[in-house]
């Protein structure tokens, strides 16, 4: 260390590191737009609560869904869902590469291969919810 | 080649006398040509002997010249002046302990480094006689990229968590890790999982990014730390889910 005083120490802010680049804002973004996917699981619980309790609270679950504010905030959760899904797809290259002999795989067919499978799965769940 | 006044803020601390760093400002004739560090060697060329700060080769190869250039880490050496409008701000690299002016003290990421065993562990002792250890051009390929790292330290500087719990081993020194870990000839990986597979290992990354965005010869540590993830929790199910098929 050092023979001529004592270095220096600059303190990072616990509480507004990331306020110090847009890089890291739009981590923070992708990690606090989990909550609307928490969000999400609380009111498919909540609907399977009012489905054990019987037809009359099913029926008011469902009204309370279809509801002005119901569907606002299913619409906002979707949002944010989407975005939250869409930047973990952005990132899969880096933690899957694919090898191929001495190529890689480009990031863009294994982003595709996610968004394909989502849009599969997306489908698949909208036929057996009777959409089609 | 012509000629402006760049305006450097460069960031001074003398352990001596200061009780805290204060910002020098130098009005600096520079080429339109220059790169931050010439701006920086005719400041102490010419105008203050005093200014400390490291630099060797000025082509981006040696590591040492990291600096933060207007908040983000940067070769001073790769920072053409020609990108930049106004003041410039010249700071240390952030998260380390600064020695003096823009001089960091690095004995914590020289530290990991060996921690981490960045050289090839071969899985059998052979004698010179036995030749060499041959591998193909696809298995070279695998890991290539990872041994470009030049060790500047600037993905430590952008890394928010390492500002925040330096205890964290850290993008380059992990990626290294990594690097020997994925070549054919290596058979050290149990060595080294004992440190990047740890709390303060990759499980104290939190994929920001900011270390792939900053690195100067374009190696990809935050891929180098997922893909370590994935194969530690790989090993982890295998170790628990099927008894007998690791040691």
């Amino acid at each position: 260390m050092s023979a001529h005083g004592k270095p220096y120490v600059r303190e990072v802010s616990r509480y507004r590191w990331f306020l110090r680049s847009p890089r890291y804002m739009r981590y923070m973004v992708r990690e606090v737009t989990c909550v609307f996917i928490a969000l999400h699981a609380l009111v498919l619980l909540v609907g399977l609560k009012r489905l054990s309790e019987g037809r009359e609270a099913w029926e008011t679950f469902l009204d309370n869904l279809t509801a002005p504010f119901g569907v606002q905030l299913q619409l906002l959760i979707l949002a944010f869902a989407i975005y939250h899904s869409m930047s973990w797809f952005n990132v899969t290259p880096k933690a899957m590469p694919v090898q191929i002999g001495e190529k890689f795989l480009p990031g863009a067919v294994i982003i595709g291969a996610h968004y394909a499978g989502w849009f599969i799965v997306s489908i698949a769940l909208l036929f057996l919810a009777g959409v089609f | 080649m012509s000629e402006r006044i760049v305006e450097l803020e460069v960031l001074r601390f003398n352990p001596e006398t200061d009780a805290e760093p204060r910002f020098q400002r130098y009005s600096v004739p520079c080429m339109n040509e220059w790169v931050v560090l010439d701006a920086l060697n005719h400041v102490k060329e010419t105008m203050d002997p005093t200014l400390s700060y490291r630099w060797s080769c000025h082509m981006a190869v040696c590591g040492s010249c990291g600096m933060m250039i207007n908040g983000e880490p940067k070769l001073a050496c790769k920072a053409f002046l020609r990108e930049y409008d106004g003041v410039i701000r010249v700071e240390p690299l952030a998260h380390f302990p600064i020695q003096r002016d823009l001089v960091t003290v690095i004995d914590d990421f020289v530290t990991k480094l060996k921690r981490v065993k960045p050289y090839l562990i071969p899985k059998q002792d052979q004698p010179v006689e036995a030749g060499e250890f041959k591998q193909s051009p696809a298995e070279l390929k695998k890991y290539k990229q990872y041994t470009l790292c030049i060790n500047c330290m600037l993905c430590y500087a952008a890394c928010p968590e390492y500002g925040l719990v330096p205890k964290f081993i850290g993008p380059a020194a992990i990626s290294l890790a990594h690097r020997y870990n994925e070549d054919s000839r290596d058979g050290g990986r149990e060595q080294r999982q004992q440190e990047i597979a740890s709390n303060e290992g990759v499980w104290e990354c939190s994929f920001v990014g900011a270390c792939s965005e900053v690195c100067p010869e374009h190696v990809d540590p935050a891929g180098a730390l997922q893909q370590v993830k994935i194969k530690s929790t790989v090993d982890w199910y295998q170790e628990h889910l099927l008894p007998g098929s690791k040691k």
